[in-house]
């Protein structure tokens, strides 16, 4: 796992501040749509923090689920049994999804690139030959295109920052200005991506990825250090705000759920 | 229609070598006893198709039953990798494995259009992305109306299609309470269908949010409890989450898989 950061008062792992962090992003009663792992667990810790309104949605079919322990699969029984409604998955993807009624996707991936596509297929550069052989797309390719908006989370290395990915599985901003309006993407794309280390978010011109924010004890050199393009930052670079003892307890109750 | 068969005589009249086969089951309902039923009769050269190949490929590819798989999401939930689907594409064992992958969307798709007798159907989707770059099944056309472009996706017809559900009555109507997937989607698609049941009952009363598949899109029920372990049937038992973690090791190498295989399918009558 992953070291812990700061000071003994405020002694929190680098993956619990991004699942804080994480979570953060949730604004109370918008409906997300959940991708499988780390997105399943911040959206159940917004649920049980900020957002008791989140309206989680799984690609199995259930909408609004309130599960009381974190989900190993996107498929669990609880998931079905405590949400609002439950649609068989063309509905899911065609009437919600793809029409337009779901206001965030929240996504992960193994790379992403200055334009923040993303790539859980294969890494290597001949698909019939991987170096390794990922899961695949799943929902995320059409998540990554409807949604209002997109939010990425992931740790933050230089195997996974990489300049262009190896496989374009779910499109971000494409090659840059103009490319999601000119292959019909009604969605808004990646507007943020937490990371271990920090915050980053496209400019608003081309869509490439800038650093924002930096976690408490991290500096702008680590993230530099960690990306393997030459990372734009922003004017400003701000910190966010520590984890509090509610946030963590929360965290660490659910992990163990 | 026939609900008075075993699954051995069932699959052994539905399932030929070479046939594309769809064992469908969104975590949910996944026809595990029916894909050792497979397994054991030794079918060969299947083409595989299933939106979560699941540990349900994972165990008939390493089977050796397979020689293509059409999917869109290939590990194991919440887990990890699956090991004999990447030891058979990476190594070709235990023989080789051609792949076509989807989205989900796009395979959800492709049944629906199986369903509904089109040769394709239409979406938003796939642009941009990688995925029409390794499929001949997915395409980019103009709406004749708008001038918008869209991708279609070529409908799939299984020649089997094989799901699990929690019950059925005596004439064959299938009723799924839950998660329902593409249940209904991948019947409606193929050409032959078994469905496995854990229980075939007089009458089908109601249950919250079931649905109801006319005995018309079945041909053979079988009555197998337990069938969908270690997935789940909702209200009869849950997912085994540990034999899901435990599947990790069991994959890991051939030689456990193998004798995972021999001890827990094969010598199995």
């Amino acid at each position: 796992m992953s070291e812990s950061t700061g000071t003994a008062a405020e002694a929190w792992t680098a993956d619990e501040i991004m699942s804080i962090v994480g979570s953060r992003a949730l604004r109370d009663g918008m409906s997300c749509f959940v991708g499988i792992g780390i997105p399943s667990t911040v959206a159940n810790l917004a649920r049980r923090t900020h957002a008791p309104n989140l309206v989680l949605i799984y690609e199995s079919g259930p909408i609004g689920s309130k599960p009381s322990h974190l989900p190993l699969s996107i498929g669990d029984g609880e998931l079905a049994t405590t949400a609002d409604a439950v649609v068989a998955v063309p509905e899911m993807f065609n009437y919600w999804l793809q029409g337009g009624h779901v206001d965030m996707g929240y996504l992960t991936a193994a790379q992403i690139d200055r334009f923040g596509n993303l790539n859980s297929t294969i890494v290597g550069s001949d698909y019939g030959a991987p170096d390794v052989r990922l899961p695949g797309a799943g929902g995320a390719p059409e998540i990554a295109a409807s949604c209002r908006e997109v939010t990425i989370i992931m740790r933050h290395n230089v195997r996974a920052f990489v300049p262009e990915v190896d496989f374009v599985t779910s499109v971000g901003f494409g090659d840059g200005a103009g490319f999601r309006k000119k292959h019909g993407l009604t969605g808004g794309g990646p507007q943020t991506v937490i990371t271990d280390l920090g915050i980053l978010r496209p400019d608003s011109g081309d869509g490439e990825l800038t650093l924002t924010a930096v976690h408490p004890g991290v500096k702008t050199e680590d993230v530099l250090a960690s990306t393997q393009w030459p990372l734009r930052v922003a004017r400003e670079v701000g910190v966010t705000e520590p984890p509090t003892p509610g946030e963590l307890e929360a965290l660490r109750a659910l992990k163990s759920s | 229609m026939t609900t008075a068969i075993s699954l051995n005589q069932a699959i052994a009249a539905q399932v030929h070598d070479g046939d594309t086969v769809a064992l469908e089951g969104f975590t949910h309902l996944i026809p595990f006893a029916a894909a050792h039923e497979i397994i054991r009769q030794r079918r060969r050269d299947l083409t595989l198709v299933r939106m979560t190949p699941d540990l349900i490929y994972d165990q008939m590819i390493g089977a050796g039953c397979a020689k293509k798989l059409v999917f869109s999401w290939g590990g194991n939930p919440g887990v990890g990798s699956l090991r004999r689907f990447r030891d058979a594409i990476e190594n070709s064992w235990p023989v080789p494995l051609e792949i076509e992958e989807h989205s989900h969307a796009g395979m959800a798709n492709r049944y629906v259009a199986g369903a509904s007798g089109m040769p394709f159907t239409v979406m938003k989707g796939y642009a941009g992305t990688s995925l029409p770059d390794n499929t001949k099944n997915v395409a980019f056309i103009d709406c004749p109306f708008t001038g918008e472009t869209v991708a279609a996706v070529a409908a799939i017809n299984p020649d089997v299609g094989i799901v699990h559900a929690q019950r059925a009555d005596r004439e064959g109507n299938i009723q799924i309470w839950g998660i329902a997937g593409v249940q209904r989607e991948v019947l409606l698609a193929s050409t032959r269908t078994i469905v496995t049941v854990e229980e075939v009952v007089d009458e089908l009363d109601p249950r919250p949010r079931d649905i109801v598949i006319p005995a018309m899109a079945v041909d053979f029920v079988c009555e197998v409890p337990g069938g969908a372990r270690p997935s789940y049937a909702l209200g009869y038992y849950e997912r085994d989450n540990e034999a899901y973690r435990a599947w990790d090791g069991i994959s890991r190498d051939r030689s456990h898989f193998t004798a995972w295989l021999s001890e827990k399918v094969l010598d199995i009558t």
